[in-house]
């Protein structure tokens, strides 16, 4: 142990090739303990969904229900990511650009959904526009349904991932600081311009990467969206819920087929992710 | 903001109203129905396209029954209802969204078939559980589920209540004795049937499943009649499965006529032997003769011998403080 | 509309209306107007029905067995994350780069799939189960299980907030320590630990906080018997599908004034690092 501090500690910019028995140990528990905690999971899903072929997983995900749940699955990340990314992207102009009274405070209230469980987001929707809820009886004597419709997945999809472009912008755009813009409106630019030609060019990889957070718990998000579904088979399911579905189903087969579609676009999502670090990185 | 716009434009034309007579009905059922009514619609969608030309979708729903009567009450828009419980569908009459005399509206109580409570234990019985006297014994570990949200499970609840009136005769302190040892017993109540069977079968929790019957010799066929076996007790309780048409959502939608004609297609020949192939006990003579070898002879009672019917069990048993609150005290 | 003039004087860019209204009535329609309700409902209850719901015994249990799980889960996360971010910012070795990718998985991965992968791992006959059962190591349907799970969807926080704080560490301060005649031990636990203790805790709140309110792995494993792996999740959900909506508003409320206090403790520790950061 003391040698190893003893050498790797030196010159502690930029990682070092290792070079005692305890750096290597240290490196060996990170071997073991990634392939177990990490990997397994990954391998056991992506092996299982995989393991009568792949006409047998594409038969399966393209069962009427599985496939409508893809498709719910998709449309949602399709109508919440954008809406989030000009939320995203307001608040952090608003929080960064301007100083104003209650600005922490406010800050501090985007981020509230990043820390409340799913389940509670689902209740306080429910508590709003169930047929019981604050307004779900004004809201059906137009005949407007938001309950157990797609709409509520959307709703609650917007809840729970409306922090997510504006936390990584945030800190970005406060560091940049604002003298890009500055200059750009002394020049005589306006607003949308100075946005998309100074600010936009220097925020484009955080947004990206906020926006693929974003999708990737939209996508996944399970705890909010059971409460709100009502679980109409090919209606209101969306894939993670399918998923438990047809386990209760006793449909394995179909569950693993389904959790491995789930699991390769995680797998693109990381693959992306790795790519935008290194942009971002310079 | 163009983007949010066509998002929203997007999504509205996905799930706007369908203002002209719509084609598909919604039907919330129970949660073990989830193979009958899979079976049932396949063969339903034909037969209505060659009556009344229109090829129609059934979309279902699962859950527990009563917490499917609470979800239409929260806004589901069922058009009809399979339930396994009278009191399900009389709290959707009480909130005016079933008619308040629907029962009679079908043949048989509105119930176009039916099931008991019965056992699945494991392979060669290890417990020797034969029948409810048996619930009470220590070590024994019972799966049924949550009678606050399974009709299944009140069920159960009433089955064994009955059985310990008889034995006891109706001494409440004896009765509540055992009822408590019973429910003492259960490790996890699920909130749906079907998560019940998961829990016993693919989880190997619990020596006992308490289910309908229907479910106990469906799953004995699907997990295998040398992991399980099927225990009738020799007396159990008449569970009728009533359906409804939900008046309140058909006549909003205009989904009348498709969702009475499903409903009748249970009591059809066809209807009925699906049914009986899933196990479910049937009035049709041709179905109840091909299926008669399945079904061990039980003596059945019902709620309204034992407990002076539905009306009465209600308040007396299931409302918040009543004979099941004393009983369930690990609830 | 006098002080909106006069903020707006103070500032050079424009866009302050715009972004302040987008931004208020969006988080005023979709954050506030659902916390009133889920509160307004609470509110009804009175004050000696709110106590005794979320004072009943099968909740005790369930803030016992939820909160328990979530700091085992986070000092695992503790231990593991230090490791990860100390062996990735420090060596270079075969497959690192598949490993700082995979730290992610966690957060890519849906909650529910997770369950699944987990569930299935420590089945009886799973590819773990088989050699912990014979054990008697029982993770599947017992608290090891909810435990495994938090940790699983929680495990890149520490990771992540320790790891741009390590790379940050200038060389010359451990050089200095080492010359001044410190041991090893000593430097990294007088100098290179409480440069990173601030991001260190952050890290951890924030996994503790994101444990807590885990759900949808958490169903998969934990097989819900009340009083032995229920958690407050879970029984709001069942209060829910028993329609007993007071008890499921009042616990929700418990759930979401831990979810304050644990943003206001992250908030508290991020000001502190950002003051450390400015120190060095």
């Amino acid at each position: 142990m003391q040698t190893s501090t003893d050498r790797n500690v030196r010159g502690t910019s930029g990682a070092q090739k290792p070079r005692s028995a305890a750096a290597w140990s240290l490196i060996g528990l990170v071997y073991v303990l990634g392939a177990l905690v990490l990997a397994m999971p990954l391998v056991l899903i992506i092996a299982t969904g995989f393991r009568n072929g792949l006409a047998a997983w594409l038969a399966s995900n393209l069962e009427p229900d599985t496939l409508h749940a893809i498709w719910l699955t998709v449309l949602t990340a399709i109508v919440v990511v954008p809406i989030n990314i000009v939320f995203g992207v307001c608040a952090a102009w608003l929080v960064t650009r301007f100083r104003f009274p209650g600005r922490r405070l406010l800050m501090t209230f985007i981020d509230i959904p990043f820390s409340i469980s799913p389940i509670v987001a689902g209740v306080v929707y429910l508590f709003l526009y169930g047929a019981q809820g604050l307004f779900g009886p004004l809201l059906e004597s137009f005949g407007i349904k938001i309950m157990f419709t797609v709409w509520a997945i959307f709703l609650v999809s917007l809840f729970v991932t409306s922090p997510f472009v504006a936390r990584e912008l945030i800190p970005l755009m406060e560091q940049q600081g604002s003298e890009d813009e500055e200059a750009a409106l002394s020049l005589g630019a306006n607003g949308w311009q100075i946005f998309w030609n100074v600010t936009l060019p220097n925020i484009k990889w955080a947004l990206l990467y906020g926006a693929l957070l974003c999708t990737a718990r939209v996508i996944g998000e399970f705890g909010a969206v059971s409460v709100v579904s009502g679980a109409i088979r090919s209606k209101t399911m969306t894939l993670p819920l399918q998923i438990e579905l047809l386990f209760n189903d006793f449909n394995v087969a179909g569950a693993f087929a389904a959790a491995s579609t789930l699991t390769l676009l995680a797998v693109v999502t990381i693959v992306a992710k790795g790519l935008l670090e290194n942009k971002k990185g310079g | 903001m163009k983007k949010l716009l066509s998002g929203l434009a997007l999504a509205a034309a996905l799930s706007s109203p369908v203002l002209a007579q719509p084609t598909d009905i919604l039907n919330v059922s129970y949660d073990i129905s989830r193979e009958l009514f899979e079976a049932v619609n396949a063969k339903f969608v034909p037969s209505y396209a060659a009556d009344a030309g229109v090829t129609v979708t059934v979309n279902q729903s699962h859950a527990g029954s009563s917490k499917q009567a609470g979800l239409i009450k929260e806004g589901l828009e069922g058009d009809v209802v399979t339930f396994n419980q009278v009191i399900d569908i009389d709290t959707l009459a009480k909130a005016e969204y079933v008619a308040a005399d629907w029962k009679a509206k079908f043949a048989n109580n509105a119930s176009p078939f039916y099931s008991l409570p019965a056992f699945l234990v494991r392979e060669g019985n290890p417990k020797a559980i034969n029948g409810w006297a048996d619930l009470a014994k220590d070590g024994v570990q019972i799966i049924f589920p949550n009678p606050k949200t399974s009709g299944n499970g009140r069920y159960t609840y009433l089955a064994a209540r009955a059985w310990a009136t008889e034995e006891y005769a109706s001494d409440e302190a004896k009765i509540e004795e055992y009822l408590k040892k019973v429910f003492a017993n259960v490790p996890v109540f699920e909130t749906g049937g079907r998560a019940a069977t998961t829990t016993f079968v693919e989880n190997g929790i619990g020596d006992v499943l308490i289910t309908f019957e229907a479910e106990v010799l469906g799953t004995l066929k699907i997990a295998g009649e040398d992991k399980f076996d099927a225990v009738s007790p020799a007396v159990s309780l008449l569970a009728e499965f009533p359906v409804a048409v939900v008046d309140k959502v058909v006549d909003a939608r205009g989904s009348r006529a498709i969702a009475e004609a499903y409903l009748n297609y249970l009591y059809s020949p066809e209807g009925q032997d699906i049914a009986g192939a899933f196990f479910h006990r049937v009035h049709e003579e041709a179905a109840v003769a091909k299926y008669a070898g399945q079904f061990p002879e039980v003596r059945l009672v019902t709620v309204e011998d034992v407990f002076g019917g539905w009306d009465k069990v209600q308040p007396e048993h299931f409302a918040e403080g009543g004979l099941l609150d004393k009983v369930f005290l690990n609830q | 509309m006098a002080t909106a003039g006069t903020i707006k004087r103070k500032h050079l860019l424009p866009g302050f209306n715009l972004t302040l209204g987008v931004t208020l009535s969006y988080l005023v329609l979709i954050v506030a107007l659902p916390l009133s309700a889920m509160l307004l409902k609470t509110a009804g209850l009175g004050w000696s029905e709110f106590w005794r719901i979320v004072s009943s015994p099968r909740a005790m249990s369930a803030y016992w067995i939820t909160f328990s799980s979530a700091g085992a889960a986070a000092i695992f996360n503790a231990f593991f994350g230090m490791l990860l971010a100390w062996v990735l910012v420090r060596y270079e070795f075969p497959g690192k780069r598949l490993i700082d990718a995979l730290v992610d998985l966690p957060f890519a991965l849906p909650t529910a799939v997770a369950g699944l992968a987990l569930v299935t791992l420590f089945a009886p006959l799973g590819w773990y189960g088989q050699f912990l059962e014979p054990l008697g190591i029982k993770v599947h349907f017992s608290q090891l299980g909810i435990i495994a799970a938090m940790a699983f969807t929680s495990l890149p926080f520490v990771v992540r907030t320790v790891q741009p704080v390590l790379e940050d560490i200038p060389g010359d301060v451990e050089e200095a320590a080492r010359t001044l005649g410190a041991t090893p031990r000593q430097v990294f636990w007088r100098v290179l630990f409480p440069l990173v203790l601030p991001a260190f805790t952050a890290g951890t709140t924030l996994c503790f906080a994101r444990a807590i309110g885990e759900f949808g792995a958490v169903v998969f494993i934990a097989g819900n018997l009340p009083g032995k792996t229920e958690i407050v999740s879970l029984l709001i959900f069942i209060r829910l599908d028993e329609h007993n909506y007071p008890a499921a508003a009042a616990l929700a409320t418990v759930l979401l004034a831990v979810a304050f206090l644990s943003l206001l403790l992250t908030n508290i520790l991020q000001a502190w690092q950002l003051r450390y950061a400015d120190k060095h």
